[in-house]
């Protein structure tokens, strides 16, 4: 008899569980860290900064593997970015940054339009917007002609960051993107260059991830110099701080850069080392 | 065979039936990190919780995305790395609570016994706690120390001091009748 009100004790307390279970509403679940930065290797992740947090990152990117011991593997020679990002809600964040290899001062602007979730509201994929802007003051007096103003300085890009969560260790992302220069060399001809990046992650331990970037020009320019950019990385957090050493074949770090300007391919060592550092600080607390 | 279980059924079904049940109207479960390099407090305030007046019985269900704390970025570390709660997305309490009289007015020193469900992993536990009436409604407090080891909980050497090995878990919530 103790036995049965034992069983029946237990019987109605896996009940009260259940019972509570199905009261809970059948909540929405959203993906959360699809990326651990906000950069891939060169380009956007889908991530955008959470509210309040400011992240300092500093990218580096060494000359080509092929200066070889003279250059000492590229390690003479560095091009670096200095950026900020801040994020103004948990789904919008702004982006400047400046750019030693052309002198370029770059913008953006990120919008996490939908997350990827399941549950009550499902949706397969994460969407983010990113408009940017450079403004590239870099002085050529013998390549400008004589009515070059201002204005052409400037380029834009826009960006669809389409991203899937598939596991928690593999996420993979596409990337539409348009680049517009206001000002283009004439051997190189075009104003607009539509792109399709793809991307991923690989988790290879909970502060170890693979990542992986690769942009397809849509209409090259007819220039075999001009290549579609490749970049590898190994992200390591540890703290505040994530730590990204890659390996790409572009020194530059703005879409209209590695996208429209790309030169190095992984041949004949026409290609470089390099790391992101990013640090966050928390300047509003919840 | 049958007989019993439809006694059972029949004890069931009178103890919901007779029993007084309450539910979670606000409340929150908290736990506090104290450690040389920083304290961490985090915040659960949607908590799921049913309590059985007449037969002592308790439960708790919350989930672990639902903690807030003071930076985002511990938020993100303690989903991601320490709690993993892509794999373990909740964490639970099923049990039984002793020294609890459904007609004594005041605040009442009661204990609570069961199994404690945090990462994957489940502990036999039994902690103190008071619950007070007041108009119909109880009001349980409780606060007690959870190991992290006990729960499989790995905090990696280079951040050890960032991350207490026991946390104090804090419990406060108020129940309405159903």
């Amino acid at each position: 008899m103790a036995a049965l009100i034992c069983s029946t004790v237990a019987f109605c307390q896996d009940d009260l569980l259940k019972e509570l279970e199905q009261s809970e509403k059948s909540e929405t679940d959203y993906a959360f860290q699809t990326f651990k930065g906000t950069r891939l290797v060169n380009g956007h992740s889908v991530e955008t900064k959470p509210r309040g947090t400011l992240e300092f990152i500093f990218a580096h990117r060494f000359g080509p593997l092929a200066g070889k011991m003279y250059e000492l593997f590229g390690l003479d020679d560095a091009q670096v970015r200095l950026g900020l990002d801040y994020g103004i809600t948990d789904n919008l964040s702004v982006s400047i940054g400046r750019n030693s290899f052309d002198k370029t001062m770059d913008g953006y602007v990120k919008y996490k339009l939908i997350r990827q979730s399941k549950g009550g509201r499902s949706f397969p994929v994460t969407v983010t917007a990113l408009l940017g802007m450079g403004n590239t003051p870099l002085y050529h007096p013998d390549l400008e002609p004589d009515n070059f103003e201002y204005i052409d300085r400037l380029s834009y890009v826009s960006q669809l960051l389409i991203a899937r969560k598939f596991t928690p260790n593999f996420s993979f992302q596409i990337m539409p993107t348009l680049v517009h220069r206001n000002a283009v060399d004439l051997d190189e001809g075009k104003n607009d260059q539509a792109a399709i990046g793809v991307g991923g992650r690989i988790k290879l331990t909970k502060s170890v991830a693979l990542t992986s970037e690769y942009y397809y020009r849509i209409n090259p320019v007819n220039y075999d110099r001009i290549k579609n950019p490749i970049g590898f990385g190994i992200d390591i957090e540890t703290g505040g701080h994530v730590f990204q050493l890659v390996m790409t074949t572009t020194r530059e770090l703005t879409e209209r850069a590695f996208i429209t300007e790309t030169e190095g391919e992984f041949k004949d060592w026409n290609f470089q080392f390099g790391f992101n550092v990013t640090r966050t600080f928390q300047l509003k607390h919840k | 065979m049958k007989k019993i279980l439809l006694l059972c059924f029949l004890y069931c079904f009178g103890s919901f039936a007779f029993g007084q049940k309450y539910a979670t109207e606000k409340g929150q479960i908290s736990f506090f990190s104290d450690a040389p390099v920083e304290d961490i407090e985090a915040i659960n305030s949607v908590v799921g919780s049913l309590f059985n007046g007449s037969t002592g019985e308790i439960v708790y269900i919350l989930k672990m995305r639902d903690f807030i704390f003071p930076k985002a970025l511990m938020r993100e570390h303690f989903n991601e790395k320490y709690i993993e709660s892509e794999k373990y997305p909740k964490g639970t309490f099923q049990g039984k609570i002793t020294g609890f009289s459904a007609s004594a007015t005041g605040v009442q020193n009661v204990r609570a016994i069961g199994k404690l469900s945090i990462h994957g992993v489940t502990q036999d536990i039994d902690v103190p706690g008071t619950i007070e009436s007041v108009s119909g409604k109880l009001h349980m407090k409780s606060k007690f120390f959870v190991k992290l080891v006990d729960y499989n909980i790995k905090i990696p050497t280079i951040i050890w001091q960032n991350i207490a090995e026991e946390v104090e878990v804090r419990i406060d919530i108020i129940y309405k009748p159903l």
